[in-house]
C-alpha cells in the first residue's frame, strides 16, 4: 500500500509567543519547532499501516527551510521518502490554498492512502485533510481510531462525541484524519537517524505549485485574549498561595 | 444572496446540544446586519427535530428529505447542503462546531471553492459584514478574521461562545427540500454507531472535581491528585491525553470527547485548557486552576488560580485543607 502522510512543523507545544511587527503573524525567529503532535499520530498510524501491509509511506511537508528538521526526523522514524514544498518564512494562506500546493505535490504519486493529524497546534483550523480530501476527489472520514483492510477498501473505526464511534467502510484511495492519542508514538532508533540522511527528499516550492494565498480568508489581527472572566492567581510560594487560596474557596466562593 | 442559513445537527429527531446557540448565533448575527434566519436540517429524525423549532424566529426551517442522507455521510450531507445553498443562495451559512460538522463542512465549503472559518468564539459587525475571531495556538492567541472572496461566506461556531437561552419567539414554517443524489456520489458507508463500555463512574453527578492534565508527567504520580480529590470528597477526572495512555479510565475523562460536567467546583491540575476540555467543564460554578505557565488558556476561564509547580502546591493545599 502507498501511503502519504501530510505533516506541518509548528513552534514547540511550550513556546512563549509574542506577536509580531505586522501583528497578523507571532514573532517567530527565536522560537523552538516540532512536529506538530496530531501530525505525529498521522505518521504513527502511516507508519504502522506500512509494516502490516507492506508498500511505502512517504512523508509531505510545506514549510520554509527549517521544515526539513522536522522531515528528517520523519525520515528517522521509518518514512521512505519526503516531498518538501518550501514555503518563504512568514509566508500566510488560507487552508484551500494550502491544500491545492499539497494536492498539487501529490498528483504524480497515485497513492492509496493519504493521512492526516486532525488539526493543527498553530492555526488550529482542523480542516487541511477534509479539504484536501475534497480538491483530490477522494472519499474521507475524520478522527480515526483504528483503519483495517477489507477486501479492497478499508474498514475504519471513527469517534464521535459523547464516548460513541462508528465503523465506516469505504474504497481506496481514501484521506483519512487521525485521532491523536489512539496508539503510542515511536521513537527514531539509531540506525534510523543514520539511515534519514541517505533517504530521498524532493524539494519543490509553493510558487512552481501555484503559490499560497489568501483570496478566501484572511487573518488580519492578532492578539492576546482578553480574560472573559475576573480570575485571582496567586504567585506566591506554594505554601502561601494555597492558604490564600483556602481561604477564598471556604469564605468567598463558598465551595468547600 | 440574503439571509443566514444555520445548518444544524440532530440524530434520531433529537437537536444536538449545541443546535439552539446556532440558532442563536444566527438570530445575533440577522439583528445586526438585518437579515432574515434560516435553518436546514438533514438525516432520519430530522422532521421531527424540526418540530422543536417551530417556536423560534425563523423564516424557514428547511428540511432535507432523501434515503441517501437519513444516515449521515460526508457525500450526502455536502451534496445536499451545497443544492440548498444554490437555490436560496444565503449570504452567511453558520454551523455548530461539532465532530460532525468538522467532517463534512470543510469538504462542502471546498466543493464551493469557499473556506470555513473555523470554531468562532466572537463576532463584530463591521461596514454591513462580520468580522470573526477564531483562536489560535491551543487558545493563547485571538485571530480576527476577514471573509475577502466571495458569498455565500461559512462559518462554525465554537460550543458556549452564544447562549441559547434567549432565543427569539416566534412562527417558523416547515419546507421538505429532497436533493438529487445518486447512490454511486456516497462512497463511504456509515455502519452501527457504538460505545465501548458502560460508564461506571458519572462525573456529572459530582459535586467537587479535581481533574489532573499533562502537567502530571507520570502515572506514578497521579496519586498526589487522588489525595487532593480525596481532601476535597471530590471525583477525580482527567484531561484526554492521560486517559489516552491509560493512566486513568477513559470514563473519567471530560472535554467534547468525554464527559460534559458543571459541578460545584472544578479544580484543574495541569491542565493548559485546550479548547476540547474547556467546552466540557467551562459550565462549572467555580473554575480552579493550578498551572506552571501563568500564560495557560485554563486561566482564562478560571475563577482563582495558583501559578506554580504542581508537584509543590498540591501537597501545600493538602496541608492547608486540612487546617
Amino acid at each position: 500500500m502507498k501511503i502519504v502522510v501530510a505533516i506541518k512543523q509548528v513552534p514547540a507545544r511550550d513556546s512563549l509567543l509574542k506577536i509580531g511587527a505586522s501583528g497578523a503573524w507571532i514573532e517567530d525567529a527565536d522560537l523552538a519547532w516540532e512536529i506538530n503532535e496530531p501530525d505525529a499520530y498521522a505518521l504513527e498510524a502511516g507508519l504502522q499501516l506500512k509494516e502490516k501491509l507492506g508498500g511505502e509511506t512517504v512523508v509531505v511537508c510545506a514549510g520554509p527551510e527549517r521544515a526539513g528538521q522536522t522531515i528528517r526526523e520523519a525520515l528517522a522514524k521509518g518514512a521512505d521518502r519526503a516531498i518538501h514544498i518550501e514555503t518563504v518564512e512568514g509566508e500566510m494562506s488560507d487552508p484551500l490554498s494550502l491544500a491545492k500546493i499539497l494536492a498539487k505535490a501529490l498528483e504524480a504519486e497515485k497513492a492509496d492512502l493519504v493521512l492526516t493529524g486532525l488539526q493543527s497546534d498553530d492555526l488550529g483550523y482542523g480542516q487541511t485533510g477534509v479539504i484536501l480530501a475534497e480538491v483530490l476527489g477522494l472519499p474521507h472520514a475524520t478522527l480515526i481510531m483504528n483503519i483495517d483492510t477489507e477486501g479492497s477498501g478499508i474498514k475504519v473505526k471513527r469517534e464521535l462525541e459523547d464516548g460513541w464511534f462508528q465503523h465506516v467502510e469505504m474504497p481506496l484511495p481514501a484521506l483519512l484524519t487521525i485521532q491523536s492519542g489512539a496508539t503510542k508514538l515511536r521513537y527514531a532508533t539509531l540506525m534510523g537517524i543514520k539511515k534519514a540522511k541517505t533517504k530521498e527528499v524532493r524539494r519543490v516550492t509553493a510558487a512552481e505549485l501555484g503559490g499560497l494565498r489568501e483570496d478566501a480568508v484572511k487573518v488580519t489581527r492578532i492578539y492576546v485574549p482578553e480574560k472573559s472572566k475576573k480570575s485571582q492567581v496567586f504567585d506566591d510560594p506554594p505554601k502561601e498561595a494555597a492558604a490564600k487560596l483556602v481561604e477564598k474557596l471556604r469564605f468567598e466562593a463558598r465551595v468547600i | 444572496m440574503s439571509g443566514i442559513l444555520a445548518i444544524l445537527e440532530q440524530r434520531e429527531g433529537k437537536l444536538h446540544k449545541m443546535a439552539l446557540e446556532a440558532v442563536a448565533a444566527a438570530q445575533q448575527f440577522g439583528r445586526e446586519l438585518n437579515q432574515p434566519v434560516y435553518v436546514a436540517l438533514a438525516g432520519a429524525g430530522a422532521d421531527a427535530a424540526a418540530g422543536a423549532l417551530t417556536q423560534y424566529k425563523i423564516a424557514k426551517i428547511h428540511v432535507v428529505n432523501h434515503a441517501l442522507t437519513a444516515d449521515y455521510t460526508p457525500d450526502g450531507y455536502a451534496i445536499a447542503f451545497r443544492q440548498l445553498i444554490e437555490q436560496h443562495q444565503p449570504k452567511y451559512v453558520i454551523f455548530p462546531h461539532t465532530y460532525q460538522v468538522r467532517d463534512f463542512a470543510p469538504k462542502l465549503a471546498t466543493a464551493m471553492n469557499r473556506v470555513l472559518v473555523s470554531d468562532v468564539v466572537h463576532h463584530r459587525a463591521e461596514n454591513g459584514a462580520l468580522v470573526l475571531v477564531r483562536q489560535m495556538f491551543q487558545g493563547k492567541i485571538n485571530a480576527d478574521v476577514h471573509f475577502t472572496g466571495d458569498a455565500p461566506w461559512f462559518a462554525s461556531i465554537q460550543a458556549g461562545a452564544f447562549r441559547a437561552d434567549n432565543l427569539e419567539a416566534g412562527s417558523a414554517p416547515v419546507e421538505t427540500m429532497t436533493p438529487d443524489i445518486k447512490p454511486e456520489q456516497v462512497r463511504t458507508r456509515p455502519l452501527e454507531l457504538f460505545r465501548e463500555s458502560a460508564r461506571a463512574v458519572d462525573l456529572t453527578a459530582a459535586e467537587i472535581i479535581v481533574s489532573v492534565g499533562r502537567g502530571i508527567k507520570e502515572a506514578e504520580n497521579i496519586h498526589i491528585v487522588q489525595e487532593l480529590a480525596d481532601a476535597l470528597h471530590g471525583e477525580l477526572a482527567a484531561s484526554r491525553p492521560i486517559c489516552d495512555n491509560g493512566w486513568l479510565p477513559m470514563e473519567r475523562q471530560v472535554g467534547s470527547s468525554g464527559q460534559t460536567v458543571a459541578p460545584k467546583m472544578y479544580l484543574a491540575v495541569g491542565i493548559s485548557g485546550a479548547i476540547q476540555h474547556l467546552v466540557g467543564m467551562k459550565g462549572a460554578k467555580t473554575i480552579v486552576a493550578i498551572n506552571k505557565d501563568p500564560e495557560a488558556p485554563i486561566f482564562e476561564v478560571a475563577d482563582y488560580g495558583i501559578v506554580g509547580d504542581l508537584f509543590q502546591v498540591v501537597p501545600a493545599l493538602i496541608d492547608a485543607l486540612k487546617k
